[in-house]
């Protein structure tokens, strides 16, 4: 494949008003990304119609909104390092160790090393981007309900990994997940389930709702009473940087996470929510030899960050090689190129070098900036979390209310959080994981969906979802992810 | 200065036929970058270019329901806004027939106008052996079963309904279609290319280009007359022997409690606008046809649509 488009890009990435529109990009993004409950698409959204009538030419608007896609990326891990409150979907994964490492006065440490994660992540998906794009825009096409739902099989298995000492409750948690998923349109037969006649559930619980109203409320709850009961330890901030071992042990966890997430973001309908959950899953089944994960362990922060920036690198092939979005933000971009009159497609490569090209360049240059933005500026963000508890309580149940109508602009949602958070604060004082729950209210919808209309196109026929390649696969590696730690166990080599 | 005399000048003569709201908002229901988005910057835009109005449209965005929750809070919270219009499609009378609105019909907003509209449209993958509906109808007609239906909505959906009408032309039971409700017009595609669903149900902007690139053939757009642009070339369903149209038009509503004088200022505003070259322009540019109803005329339409689809709805055994 010829790289002819790369050069022509780079020539246009690196003219001067393009790297700052870059820069600007890439800012915007972290703030909204860090915002919680404002992710990059209300940052697209809110920019292209500006962008668009002030006729800045095509290249340029599409540099921006990628800079506010990946920088959101980074962003969200901020929020929830610092305050458990996920800045954005794919960073929820992040909070599982990062939010303990901040607890435990290495707030400073976890910021670092995921900006490092979310580069490495950012980088190898570029690099995927740029040398297989259109490769991948095939295997996208294979995918048929049937093998999604495969898929969805096999990250269920994964999940097995997060069972831990009470396999019970992890599975209690998970069906709650999978209960949840189920309010709101049915999404094959139209109807409506568990909406009690309020249009406002009509679309289901919002996934932001839950993650804001599970964390965040439950955690000012449970840091309110440890407030009460004169067990608040106040957090000492730690080294700046994380030392050089601890990024050698990362690496492996970060490329891993980082291929996963960029296959997870090829495939349309499953975004860096998805892939990071994956990731965090699998590289639990790899590396969680002492049962340190989800209490702070630095390979539990660095999987899920560099897929989840992975995934907003591979969510921009399908977009590009077949006008097909990976994710409701490409969707939003889509549409800038179709405003632009720009069909995307293999040909966008050759006939439009100066779009394509200048977008994957801009991408390297932004990784680059990123980095540079996130590792410095880290001591700023550090400084947030330093804010005595009257200040810090409130504000973060100020700012989970705000985030919560700011998107939905109605008081039902405000009610749901509320009542959301209660519910998961009575989880965690029954000694029930969060993660599961999560986990079951993301995959069960996609998993859902794709298992209807894989039935519907079958007739009923079970035979579908073994009628292809790439579904056998992933049976097998569904198999092997449940059996191979029995067996291992068994022979004493896992503990 | 001579904008600002311009925009005096409309200013003068706007006031002269009815006080013009003081701010004027679109209301999408839906979050950015969908149909509705599209219909409130076809208006916004179009009204800068042209001129028309000294202040500007802002679009503001409710999503929920497909449009159910900002049905509900126009009706509820600002039923009596005189700037106010809300975006609406075929779809809202569709889901308003089936009763998905809550406890307010059709008859519960005034009506405004429609502005453009686009058409459905069936289409197959680039390499299937099918050059025409009659083709595909005969063997459809033949073996249901062989051909898995793909739309992006749920059962009941305008895409839905698009492969029901196909099927009930043809005799064919709509229950018993292999249907899957995919996300949206791209997954149709990749699920065309890649086999998994042999027929795409669909709208003849997004499928258009499709065409032309050779990914997909569209067989029958579902249009009175053929279409321009794209897809010039198909012929209408009716050309192949089957009554088949399904016209999706793009338009707005207000607050039931409107007085008659501000919706008589849009009526005005809004005929003196579709008369103009910008405005064409952003119709264009948004993939739209022309189809243009405004005042009395498109709430006739809009209640003769809700009883249409109603007829259809049960036919089809959803209510």
């Amino acid at each position: 494949m010829s790289l002819d488009y790369l050069w022509t890009g780079f020539a246009v990435a690196l003219q001067w008003h393009n790297l700052l529109f870059g820069l600007f990009g890439c800012f915007l993004g972290t703030v909204v990304g860090a915002l919680p409950a404002i992710g990059p698409i209300n940052g697209i959204a809110l920019l292209l119609p500006l962008l668009y009538t002030l006729g800045v030419p095509p290249e340029s608007t599409m540099i921006v909104l990628a800079g506010i896609y990946y920088g959101a990326e980074y962003g969200g891990r901020i929020s929830s390092i610092l305050l458990n409150v996920p800045g954005d979907a794919g960073a929820v994964m992040t909070a599982l160790d990062g939010y303990p490492m901040a607890r435990e006065g290495r707030a400073a440490e976890a910021l670092a090393l995921s900006g490092i994660a979310s580069f490495i992540g950012g980088l190898v998906s570029v690099v995927a981007l740029t040398f297989f794009g259109p490769l991948f825009g095939q295997l996208a096409v294979g995918f048929g309900p049937a093998e999604y739902f495969v898929l969805m099989v096999f990250a269920f298995a994964t999940l097995t990994s997060m069972v831990g000492d009470q396999p019970i409750k992890t599975l209690i948690a998970a069906t709650l997940g999978l209960v949840l998923a189920t309010v709101g349109l049915d999404p094959t037969s139209g109807a409506y389930r568990f909406t009690f006649g309020e249009p406002e559930l009509h679309d289901g619980i919002e996934f932001i709702i839950l993650v804001i109203g599970l964390f965040s409320v439950s955690e000012v709850l449970m840091l309110l009473e440890r407030q009460y009961a004169g067990r608040l330890t106040l957090l000492s901030v730690g080294r700046g940087l994380p030392s050089l071992a601890t990024v050698r042990s990362c690496i492996g966890a970060m490329l891993r996470g980082a291929g996963i997430g960029f296959v997870i973001g090829v495939l349309p309908g499953t975004g860096a929510s998805v892939a990071s959950a994956v990731s965090y899953t699998t590289e639990k089944r790899i590396s969680d030899r002492n049962g340190t994960f989800g209490k702070g362990d630095p390979r539990g922060l660095a999987a899920p960050e560099a897929a989840n920036n992975a995934a907003a690198g591979g969510a921009f092939v399908p977009m590009l090689t077949l006008g097909v979005p990976g994710s409701g933000t490409t969707a939003v971009m889509l549409g800038a190129l179709l405003l632009y009159n720009i069909q995307p497609g293999p040909q966008l490569f050759s006939e439009r070098p100066e779009i394509a090209g200048g977008l994957i360049a801009s991408m390297y240059i932004g990784n680059l900036l990123l980095l540079i933005l996130n590792l410095p500026l880290v001591q700023l963000f550090v400084r947030m979390i330093l804010l005595p508890n009257w200040i810090l309580l409130p504000g973060v149940l100020a700012l989970a209310f705000l985030a919560v109508y700011s998107a939905y602009a109605s008081t039902l949602s405000i009610v749901i959080t509320l009542s959301i958070g209660v519910f998961g604060y009575v989880l965690r004082k029954l000694g029930f994981d969060l993660a599961p729950l999560i986990l079951g209210f993301v995959l069960g919808k996609v998993a859902e969906t794709n298992l209807r209309n894989a039935l519907a196109i079958s007739g009923g026929e079970l035979g579908i979802f073994f009628s292809s390649p790439i579904a056998i696969v992933l049976w097998l590696l569904a198999a092997v992810v449940v059996v191979l730690p029995l067996v291992l166990r068994r022979r004493g080599v896992l503990s | 200065m001579r904008r600002l005399l311009t925009a005096v000048a409309v200013a003068l003569f706007a006031a002269s036929a009815q006080a013009a709201p003081d701010k004027l908002e679109c209301l999408a229901p839906a979050k950015p970058g969908g149909g509705f988005d599209l219909t409130c910057q076809l208006l916004r835009l179009s009204l800068q270019n042209a001129k028309l109005v000294p202040q500007p449209v802002a679009v503001t965005y409710m999503e929920g329901g497909v449009g159910a929750v900002a049905y509900n809070h126009v009706i509820g919270s600002r039923p009596a806004d005189p700037g106010l219009v809300v975006a609406a499609s075929s779809g809202s009378a569709l889901l308003l027939a089936q009763k998905k609105f809550g406890v307010h019909d059709e008859n519960a907003v005034r009506w405004l106008a429609a502005l453009g509209a686009d058409f459905g449209v069936l289409a197959v993958s680039g390499d299937s052996p099918f050059k025409s509906l009659k083709e595909l109808g005969a063997a459809f007609k033949e073996n249901p079963a062989a051909f898995p239906i793909g739309g992006g909505g749920a059962v009941g959906s305008q895409d839905w309904m698009k492969a029901a009408i196909f099927a009930k032309s043809l005799g064919v039971d709509p229950k018993t279609l292999r249907y899957a409700a995919l996300e949206g017009g791209g997954a149709v595609l990749t699920a065309l290319q890649g086999g998994h669903i042999k027929i795409g149900s669909g709208d003849a902007a997004e499928m258009g280009a499709l065409h032309k690139a050779g990914k997909i053939r569209v067989l029958a757009v579902m249009s009175e007359q053929r279409l321009p642009g794209d897809l010039a070339e198909v012929p209408t369903a009716r050309e192949q022997g089957l009554d088949l149209v399904w016209t999706i038009w793009r338009g707005f509503y207000m607050g039931p409690k409107v007085s008659e004088a501000d919706y008589q200022w849009w009526v005005e505003l809004l005929t003196k606008l579709v008369a103009t070259p910008e405005f064409e322009a952003e119709r264009k540019a948004r993939g739209l046809f022309p189809y243009t109803k405004i005042g009395a005329e498109f709430d006739r339409q809009v209640k003769a649509d809700v009883a249409r689809f109603r007829e259809l709805a049960k036919e089809a055994g959803l209510l």
